[in-house]
């Protein structure tokens, strides 16, 4: 199943509600372009929903740490919400679990960027 | 990297080795991220392990298909699958320019962890017991070993370091 990305705001924060696998050919490039078109358009309260990401492989990876790198230098923050099981296992081994503002529950996610 | 603790049970021994050779196209990673699948599900491993295995074998195939062979239509990449009964073996092999992968950067390492590649090889090597590197000339053969039950000699260690 192809990555499916629905946008919507709460708060001044605009959510990507992703779902699918983000992996090379599938999702990296979707994840991509919604990440730098929302930076182009000076979007700085990003949070990425990740409950219905069912994989991610190491293409995947690079392009979350890619999409918090991005927004670093523009001032912009990225952050995660709902991991799955399998995507938090994969983002411990690699360590990305520590560099991320990882959240479980949306009010938080959004009350952490005020 | 360390063996992981956990081990699958197998339910029993199958059979037979499926091999196959395929283009260098995603659409090949695909087929052998389905062959794995089977594997690791015929084998009897629960959901979480039956994903390490399949996501390390879908990076070798990547990096086969992508960094050995480089999407060459002139090129194919090889694949094979097998349960002998204590372990799953699965082979990917190209027919590129070859990988040293002593040469690969720490992904963990500070100045790497916010680098965008390079951490395939890392997961494939986390997610299974043995992964053996070949050089085939030209190209890369990955041997990659999920082992099913504990091999006796590693019990007996247990035991004596335990006493």
């Amino acid at each position: 199943m192809a990555l499916t990305i629905a946008t919507r705001q709460l708060d001044g924060v605009t959510i990507l509600d992703l779902s699918g696998r983000i992996t090379l050919g599938e999702g990296s490039v979707q994840l991509r372009d919604a990440i730098r078109d929302l930076i182009s358009k000076g979007v700085k309260q990003i949070l990425l929903s990740l409950g219905d990401v069912n994989y991610i492989d190491s293409s995947g990876l690079g392009e979350l740490v890619s999409a918090f790198t991005t927004a670093k230098n523009q001032n912009a923050d990225v952050k995660l919400l709902n991991l799955t099981k399998k995507v938090k296992d994969v983002l411990q081994v690699t360590k990305l679990y520590t560099v991320f503002d990882i959240y479980d529950d949306e009010a938080s996610a959004i009350a952490s960027f005020k | 990297m360390p063996p992981r603790e956990k081990r699958t049970q197998v339910t029993g021994p199958q059979t037979g080795r499926l091999s196959f050779k395929l283009a260098s196209t995603m659409e090949s990673v695909a087929e052998v991220e389905a062959a794995a699948e089977k594997l690791t599900q015929s084998a009897g491993m629960d959901e979480d392990e039956s994903f390490r295995v399949v996501m390390a074998v879908r990076e070798a195939a990547v990096n086969a298909v992508l960094h050995g062979n480089g999407y060459d239509p002139n090129k194919q990449i090889s694949a094979s699958f097998e349960n002998n009964g204590k372990s799953l073996v699965i082979t990917i092999a190209d027919q590129g320019e070859g990988l040293d992968p002593e040469t690969l950067p720490d992904p963990l390492a500070p100045e790497n962890l916010l680098r965008g590649t390079g951490r395939g090889i890392f997961l494939i090597r986390s997610f299974l017991d043995e992964v053996h590197f070949r050089q085939l000339h030209p190209g890369t053969e990955l041997t990659l070993v999920k082992h099913l039950t504990p091999p006796p000699s590693e019990d007996a260690n247990k035991d004596l370091d335990t006493k």
